[in-house]
């Protein structure tokens, strides 16, 4: 193990590491303790200049409260939760069978396909934005849910293509011949073979794909418009926009907005982590 | 495979045609739906694209043929040669992520109780909005409450108005974006350093290697892979940067924070009229210095996949 486990130094370096760690952690999360300590500061308190004072008292649930019951937030929220939730199935569905594809099969062009995807995933948004903004307004979906759905899913194909058929190909392949032996025909191979032993790159998939949807910002502007169909990253610009220089609201709002993304992380941190860092080890 | 396919099909001609050619078929008809919604919505966009630009289009009418106008309007166009050089800044300052990220995880890398809290909390910014990140950073700056003068304060150092300085503003932007991706760094390196060889750095520690030493000549090479991946993500999170100048600073102060993801976006959906062939060009532009590097990943890979 590298550096020299903590243990086997001397004493004073093992206090100062102790103490150094939350001090560390301190500095690095400081902003966004910042954030929330203005979350709960009551509004009074801004306006007497007193930025960093301790709250005078606590107005967590009254500046929430308005949040939630005095602007368009829920239904940001809930635009984020139905943008969000579709394009993980279809991602899922898609690419776990282009991954099945190119993972188990041996064809001359199967190389390709995949460089495809992968170049694909790679490219900077903007090279897609006025042709795919195009499609959507020719397609009657611009300023829809599913006009943003359908483009993330086929864009997050690219990703969790390659996410996919790089778990596959690290499957034992015997497994398939054994099958295709008993003469167990290719779909039921997918469907009862290959597909149980998927489940832990999908639940580390889906909880990627999750976080980078919910926290896109870009097509939301670009494919929508207004609070019947924007997602929350979108929303708050405009939330913000109402309430410029409430900073104890803006602050609440901001919370919110991140915070699914951020309790996904927590409660699947194995999964996140595994799908972060798949290919960091040999 | 093909040797036990055989047998069947010659003693059982009578079966479908399907069954006969299944394994050759069976790729095709599961990577159709998912090649085709590609090819739809990412291929070709950027071949239309690469044609959009040839022309003067408002996004209504009917377009314009104009051929290379548009790029020779590039060249002599200020603030598109401000938005390269901020690209650059970007591509440069953003790579500090991964050095950063490496220390941060050797810092980490012990099993003292709670350390994977830490390292979860440490981890936080990356899981945040990037939209959230830079609130968060405008507020940090701020000259007149922001945490960042109220500590220049201490040490008697003058406010300063980060975002509202022309030459300062896209450090700025960039430090509040390396938050969130040394994050990601570090847990990169966090899981390389996991699978380090022990033997390995027992042997030099058996030849006398330590600190830096050991760090340089043990370590980092068997980091190489997350390494790799950590340069590929850092890259294209520098290329990409788009949200952050969004919400911090709009491109400004008088244009001075604006990248090309940003620019192009400004001339093809702004207030200002529909530009969408000469925003087009703005993103070829971004696309052929993205596509020198995606050239140089695939090779990367490809070489790997020979290699197994």
């Amino acid at each position: 193990m590298f550096p020299t486990p903590i243990e086997k130094t001397p004493r004073a370096w093992q206090l100062t590491y102790q103490s150094l760690l939350p001090l560390a952690l301190l500095m690095w999360l400081l902003p966004l303790l910042a954030v929330a300590l203005f979350s709960v500061k009551p509004e009074a308190d801004f306006v007497g200049g007193g930025y960093w004072s301790l709250p005078s008292y606590f107005a967590g649930f009254e500046n929430y409260g308005r949040v939630f019951f005095d602007s368009d937030m829920p239904r940001y929220l809930m635009n984020s939760v139905l943008i969000t939730i579709p394009t993980v199935i279809g991602c899922v569905i898609l690419s776990s069978m282009t991954g099945f594809a190119l993972g188990i099969y041996k064809f001359k062009s199967n190389i390709w396909i995949f460089f495809m995807f992968v170049a694909g995933n790679f490219v900077p948004f903007q090279i897609l934005m006025v042709p795919v903004r195009d499609l959507t307004l020719d397609l009657g979906l611009y300023n829809t849910k599913t006009g943003l759905v359908l483009f993330h899913i086929a864009f997050q194909t690219g990703f969790c293509t390659l996410f996919m058929r790089n778990f596959i190909r690290a499957l034992p392949f015997p497994l398939i011949e054994a099958a295709r032996v008993e003469g167990v025909s290719e779909w039921r191979i997918f469907w009862y073979v290959v597909l149980p032993l998927m489940k832990p790159a999908i639940a580390a998939m889906s909880v990627l794909i999750f976080t980078f949807i919910w926290n896109d910002y870009f097509w939301a502007v670009v494919l929508t418009q207004g609070a019947e169909s924007q997602p929350v990253t979108a929303g708050i610009t405009s939330f913000n926009a109402q309430y410029r220089a409430a900073y104890h609201l803006m602050s609440a709002g901001s919370i919110v907005a991140a915070l699914p993304p951020v309790a996904m992380f927590f409660l699947m941190q194995k999964h996140f982590i595994a799908g972060l860092t798949l290919g960091a080890v040999k | 495979m093909s040797t036990t396919a055989m047998p069947i099909t010659e003693i059982a001609p009578q079966r479908s045609w399907y069954k006969r050619n299944e394994i050759a078929v069976t790729p095709w008809l599961f990577l159709a739906p998912g090649v085709l919604f590609f090819l739809f919505y990412v291929i070709f966009p950027i071949f239309q694209s690469f044609n959009l630009s040839l022309y003067r289009w408002d996004g209504l009418g009917e377009a314009q043929f104009v051929g290379l106008a548009n790029y020779q309007e590039l060249s002599t166009d200020r603030a598109f040669e401000t938005s390269l050089w901020n690209n650059l800044k970007w591509l440069i300052l953003y790579l500090l992520a991964i050095p950063a990220g490496l220390f941060i995880a050797l810092f980490l890398n012990q099993t003292v109780t709670g350390i994977r809290l830490y390292k979860s909390l440490f981890f936080f910014p990356f899981v945040i909005s990037q939209i959230v990140v830079g609130l968060v950073f405008t507020w940090f700056y701020d000259p007149t409450f922001g945490l960042l003068n109220v500590m220049l304060g201490w040490v008697g150092l003058g406010p300063i108005n980060v975002l509202g300085d022309p030459t300062l503003v896209t450090y700025g932007i960039i430090a509040a974006g390396l938050w969130p991706q040394t994050a990601y760094c570090m847990i990169l390196y966090l899981t390389g350093l996991n699978a380090v060889d022990p033997e390995q750095i027992e042997a030099g520690r058996l030849d006398g290697a330590k600190g830096w030493k050991m760090l340089w000549y043990i370590i980092i090479p068997q980091l190489k892979p997350a390494t790799f991946i950590a340069f590929v993500v850092t890259i294209i999170g520098a290329l990409r940067s788009f949200d952050l100048i969004s919400i911090m600073t709009n491109g400004g102060p008088f244009g001075s924070s604006r990248v090309l993801s940003f620019y192009m976006f400004e001339k093809a959906l702004s207030e200002y009229g529909f530009r969408m062939g000469y925003g087009a060009a703005i993103a070829v532009v971004l696309f052929l210095i993205m596509l020198f590097f995606i050239a140089y990943f695939l090779w990367s890979m490809f070489q790997e996949e020979r290699a197994r």
